[in-house]
């Protein structure tokens, strides 16, 4: 599913995205970063509350296209610089990590479906 | 003022800590560290006995260019004219007296043997110009001042330098012969979490550039990345360095300090340090080493507590290039 298609099913803030038409195959949530660079499946979109650079960095090693930050965190400049840099799209919402990924759950099996 | 030689030079005890300051560059460190005051005291004195004139001192000091003269006799240091001390008996018109009547001698001296980290601590701390330097034996074998330390540090910071220049051309050469692509090295400062990752990201595009299998790609990537956390974490500075060549990925860790008490506690799954702030970070949950020995065809770790510790990961590249 697109990342354009997700925002729009999900309602979710579109803080940057560089490409509306980039794939994400799945999601990962979690807030511990070890565990993600373990166990995150490329080009799944990250669940997350982490909202630093460390963040871009780890979703660039597993191939993540996007970072979901929840409860509507701020996302600092740095943090946009590099996901700039590194092509990462960042998005938002003010659910938590469990509504988040029932969303998308949700948009992806219905875009299966579809 | 004191008696000559009544009052025992003060040798300060504590010494400093490798990468205390958090910021300096790790070849510094380990340079300063490395280095020994006797390595770069000037060991050629000009000194006084005690029954030279302040007067004399004065006029050694002015044709040597010199801000300070040890008084000494046989070895024996007894204390040190200054600057400060010529310009008191000046004052007092006492500059035809004795040297051991007016020398300071209630003085910091530091021994040959210690560090020059430890020196550096003192200059800064202590703000005198020079420290007298004292053997084992308590015999006077030099003197140290801030210009024969940058000296030394530029000698032998043009060394290291040439000599990292030469091992990159030489394994370059190793290079073309196909037998090893490349050799990189990265610094990493304690907490320094802005950067860690960069040495992670630049493997994954060299690789990439290569054509390497992207699950290959994925392992050594992440061995580097929590490699690199763990320096920033864990030590108090250290080294990321890895290379590629034709059928395997070295990644490794060095680090001086200050080393892991129990080695196999640390590389079990869910145990960790790391305090809370680091946590809050989404590291420090105990999965660093664990990843890394997950992913490495070969995993290595050496450590003790009060020196550094050396990780290193390897994992095969079945043939090279996919």
């Amino acid at each position: 599913m697109t990342l354009g298609t997700l925002i729009g099913a999900c309602g979710w803030e579109a803080v940057q995205v560089p490409d509306l038409n980039a794939e994400a195959t799945g999601a990962y949530t979690s807030d511990l970063l070890s565990d993600v660079m373990a166990h995150g499946p490329e080009g799944a979109v990250l669940i997350t509350v982490q909202n630093h650079t460390n963040t871009v960095a780890v979703c660039t090693l597993v191939g993540a296209p996007a970072i979901l930050v929840v409860h509507g965190r701020e996302i600092p400049d740095d943090m946009r610089e590099a996901a700039a840099r590194e092509g990462i799209a960042l998005l938002r919402t003010k659910d938590d990590q469990f509504n988040a990924s029932l969303k998308m759950g949700r948009a992806l099996a219905a875009g299966k479906q579809g | 003022m004191n008696a000559p030689g009544s009052q025992p030079p003060v040798v300060p005890d504590d010494r400093p800590e490798l990468g205390e300051t958090g910021n300096d560059p790790l070849v510094l460190l380990e340079l300063i560290q490395r280095l020994k005051v006797r390595d770069v005291m000037t060991p050629d004195l000009v000194t006084l006995p005690r029954a030279a004139s302040m007067q004399q001192a004065q006029e050694l000091m002015r044709q040597k260019k010199i801000s300070g003269v040890p008084v000494e006799e046989n070895g024996r240091f007894f204390g040190l004219v200054s600057i400060d001390d010529i310009i008191r008996a000046l004052v007092a018109g006492t500059i035809h007296e004795s040297c051991g009547r007016h020398m300071t001698t209630k003085l910091v001296v530091l021994e040959d043997d210690m560090p020059l980290s430890f020196a550096l601590r003192y200059f800064d701390r202590y703000h005198y110009g020079r420290f007298p330097v004292l053997n084992r034996d308590r015999r006077l074998v030099g003197i140290i001042c801030q210009r024969d330390i940058n000296r030394a540090l530029l000698v032998e910071l043009t060394r290291e330098l040439q000599r990292l220049e030469s091992a990159s051309v030489q394994r370059g050469g190793e290079g073309a012969a196909g037998s090893l692509y490349l050799l990189r090295e990265f610094p990493i400062c304690k907490y320094d979490f802005e950067n860690a990752g960069k040495a992670a990201n630049q493997i994954k595009q060299v690789l990439q550039e290569k054509q390497f299998a992207s699950k290959v790609i994925r392992r050594i990537a992440v061995a580097a990345y929590e490699l690199e956390i763990n320096l920033c974490v864990h030590s108090d500075g250290g080294v990321l360095s890895w290379q590629v060549s034709s059928g395997r990925a070295e990644v490794i860790a060095r680090d001086a300090g200050p080393g892991i008490e129990d080695v196999e506690w640390a590389c079990r799954d869910g145990t960790s340090t790391a305090n809370e702030w680091i946590r809050s970070l989404g590291f420090g949950a105990g999965m660093g080493l664990v990843n890394v020995r997950r992913v490495s065809d070969e995993f290595e770790i050496t450590s003790k507590k009060g020196s550094g510790t050396t990780v290193k990961a390897v994992i095969y590249i079945e043939g090279g290039a996919a």
